[in-house]
């Protein structure tokens, strides 16, 4: 071990303790910030230890959940892992998860036998391949994400071959077979692909709404769909020449999706339930029953650890407030948006104006301080569905304009402060009613203090973050 | 609804040029909003998508509608578009009311130059060109509050190129919030009869229900006779939206009142 490296980790630790002392909340990425002035290849010094297998999870949407999915896989498989669960997933957020588990001197215990599983920025993964040659390498899915963070979707695919070309030669990629930008990863690519993907007609959908602009990147022909499940996700074919979507080695199929759960078979493993829900949960799974096969994990463990996982911050977690089930469902992006609303549709089943639907935008700079990506979500989707609802956040009234236009019912209440929205929420319905909060990043953060300070106690929130 | 009666029925026929290519940044905003403000007085909005190759005579439409696109996009439809350009020049030159948005706008002008010196061919309906500095100048991101002759426009703007008017080129706005064209003149979009280009998006149309109205009812006339007038609407929600993006601006955006 070398002396840098073991500076870096004491640099790191002390860093840590210090915004602990201090009382600054979550400091998950300054240990690794501080660790990696001392040591700049602190990530690649500690995460090649690792010889479990290592494992990137990148995408724009799902990367949080997929991972953990995976993670309790590992856990049922009792095969002993590092996740950077709790970090930020940059470099610096890789980082710190590897310095807290290394020792003074920088070798991390039982390294040989352990698995390293992380969550990358899709910007990261260049560096992130660089510094871990990552034996699985997964992609969900390729979005339009705010287009003031990065730019463009061009952007996105460019960068993740940047990363595939300094992944080893010989990595398991893991692809969604379903959306034709993370497929085109495939061409090019020497190594095993293992792809994943969606056969269930009954969730296709004549009304794809609002997507990105996509064709062949080879022929420039257009894209048809014999099944569209959401955006330009489906069984996708090129209208020009012969591309077309892959055969799937992991194939999900009879979906069923509840308030609370899903369930699904997957050929080879059974019939799978798990408490998430969302046709988007079930790509996410998918995603992480690919990877959890690539490792060489058990069908048991596969089928044990997707029961036990849990959402993550913000996403299906459920408060009680004076009686009333406040699901919080969070939206980053257009996409993401979209899919909360096609659940909603499915969820209500049919009946019209049963919906209790609380929407909150804010602007600040991690939600996008460019309003607009709400025209691209398709609000016309759970119009008939819902029956009252309530608009919140920094920008309620860009919201109520834009749910105006979808045809939702006039909103009991657009105000910008959580403290009014909640006691409009409470006014508005009855001890025992379901309703569903659909807010952006910084917007659930606000409306999840003041369900705090109330004393509303949720399903997940003993579970510190 | 209730609202004002329901105008004699009009129909007015929207094209919309390459909807699925130029959809940047919400422009799909622009025509709920055209539908819906045409829904409530009782007039049909029959929007037609034109796409690459499709024939296209503007001569057949009342309103057009272009959007904003990546910059690979842009090269996509750029070929298209200049050969639909000069019966689009003559339909403006006729009173057609259009909205061009962002990448839109830019294509509607001379050229736009990259910083390698790469030129993608306008359609020269605007006398205006547009010039990428360099991958090291900042995008022009941001609140933008307008004063235009339909009073004060709200949007945000998020572009890389700098464009710059030619001298009798009237623009669509001056900059009270926000960096406009280039940032320099105070200049922002441009104007040429009836049809607007502009960096705004936000979406424009619905929190500026004065520049829809203004591009229904010059469609309106154009088609059924000086005489159509538009019943007005509750614009509560549109106002609540207007006043709010301008408040933001107020805060976050370079400029004075
Ligand atoms: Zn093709």
């Amino acid at each position: 071990m070398n002396a840098r490296l073991a500076a870096a980790v004491a640099a790191g630790r002390a860093a840590g303790l210090g915004s602990r002392l201090l009382g600054r909340g979550g400091g998950t990425a300054l240990p690794g910030l501080v660790a990696e002035r001392v040591d700049p290849a602190i990530v690649a010094h500690l995460g090649r230890q690792l010889g479990g297998g290592r494992v990137l999870v990148t995408g724009t949407n799902g990367k949080t959940t997929t991972s953990r999915i995976v993670a309790e896989i590992l856990r049922e498989a009792g095969r002993p892992f590092i996740h950077n669960r709790e970090g930020s997933n940059l470099m610096r957020g890789l980082a710190s998860t590897l310095l807290f588990e290394a020792r003074p001197t920088g070798a991390i215990p039982r390294a040989r036998r352990t698995t390293g599983l992380f969550e990358v920025d899709e910007a990261t993964c260049p560096a992130a391949a660089r510094a871990l040659a990552p034996g699985v390498f997964a992609f969900t899915n390729l979005f339009r994400d705010q287009l003031d963070r990065y730019g463009e979707v061009d952007t996105v695919a460019a960068l993740w071959r940047e990363a595939l070309a300094a992944a080893p030669k010989d990595a398991t990629i893991v692809l969604n077979a379903d959306d034709p930008s993370v497929a085109e990863l495939a061409e090019g690519w020497s190594g095993p692909v293992h792809w994943f993907g969606l056969d269930d007609a009954a969730f296709a959908t004549e009304y794809a709404g609002a997507f990105d602009a996509r064709w062949c990147r080879e022929c420039g022909g257009n894209f048809a769909y014999d099944r569209r499940y959401f955006a330009h996700v489906g069984w996708w074919r090129c209208t020009g020449c012969d591309r077309r979507r892959a055969a799937t080695q992991t194939t999900g199929s009879a979906l069923r999706l509840g308030l609370d759960e899903a369930t699904f078979e997957v050929e080879g493993i059974g019939a799978l339930r798990m408490p998430l829900t969302g046709t988007y949960n079930v790509y996410n799974a998918l995603a992480a029953i690919c990877v959890a096969r690539v490792l060489g994990l058990p069908p048991e463990a596969i089928a044990a650890g997707l029961a036990k996982v849990r959402p993550a911050f913000g996403r299906q977690e459920v408060a009680e407030l004076e009686g009333r089930h406040i699901r919080l469902l969070l939206t980053k992006n257009p996409a993401g948006a979209n899919q909360v609303l096609r659940l909603l549709e499915q969820l209500a089943g049919g009946a019209q104006g049963t919906l209790k639907v609380a929407v909150l935008l804010n602007d600040r700079f991690a939600d996008g301080q460019d309003v607009s990506w709400t025209w691209d979500v398709d609000y016309e989707l759970a119009a008939g569905e819902v029956g009252s609802c309530w608009v919140g956040g920094d920008r309620a009234e860009d919201m109520a304009l834009r749910l105006k236009y979808a045809g939702w019912p006039a909103p009991g209440a657009v105000v910008h402060e959580p403290a009014a929205l909640l006691d409009a929420i409470v006014a508005g319905t009855a001890p025992g009613d379901e309703v569903f909060v659909v807010p952006t990043y910084t917007a659930m953060l606000d409306l999840r203090a003041e369900l705090v300070r109330r004393g509303a106690v949720g399903r997940f929130w003993e579970r510190g973050e | 609804m209730t609202g004002p009666a329901p105008a004699p029925r009009y129909q007015l026929r929207l094209a919309h040029l390459y909807p699925d290519v130029m959809n940047i940044y919400g422009d799909r905003g622009n025509v709920l909003a055209l539908r819906y403000r045409c829904q409530v007085r009782g007039i049909e909005l029959k929007v037609t998508d034109v796409n690459v190759g499709d024939p296209f005579d503007p001569a057949a439409f009342d309103l057009v509608l272009m959007g904003g696109g990546q910059d690979r996009e842009q090269r996509r439809i750029a070929e298209d578009l200049v050969a639909k350009g000069p019966a689009i020049r003559a339909a403006v030159d006729d009173g057609l009311p259009a909205l061009v948005v962002c990448g839109g706008f830019q294509l509607w002008g001379h050229r736009y130059v990259d910083h390698e010196g790469g030129v993608i061919p306008g359609i020269s309906v605007f006398d205006l060109e547009t010039r990428h500095p360099g991958p090291r100048a900042d995008r022009c991101i941001g609140d933008v509050v307008l004063s235009t002759g339909a009073g004060d426009v709200v949007g945000f703007e998020n572009h890389g190129g700098r464009t710059y008017l030619g001298p009798g080129q009237e623009p669509f706005g001056r900059v009270r919030r926000g960096f406009g064209n280039n940032a320099e003149d105070g200049t922002e979009g441009a104007r040429r009869g009836n049809a607007i280009g502009t960096y705004l998006h936000g979406s424009l149309l619905p929190k500026n229900p004065a520049i829809t109205d203004e591009l229904l009812l010059a469609a309106l006339r154009r088609r059924y006779g000086a005489d159509v007038e538009l019943p007005p609407l509750d614009d509560a929600a549109e106002q609540a939206a207007h006043r709010s993006a301008e408040a933001i601006a107020a805060r976050r955006s370079r400029g004075a009142d």
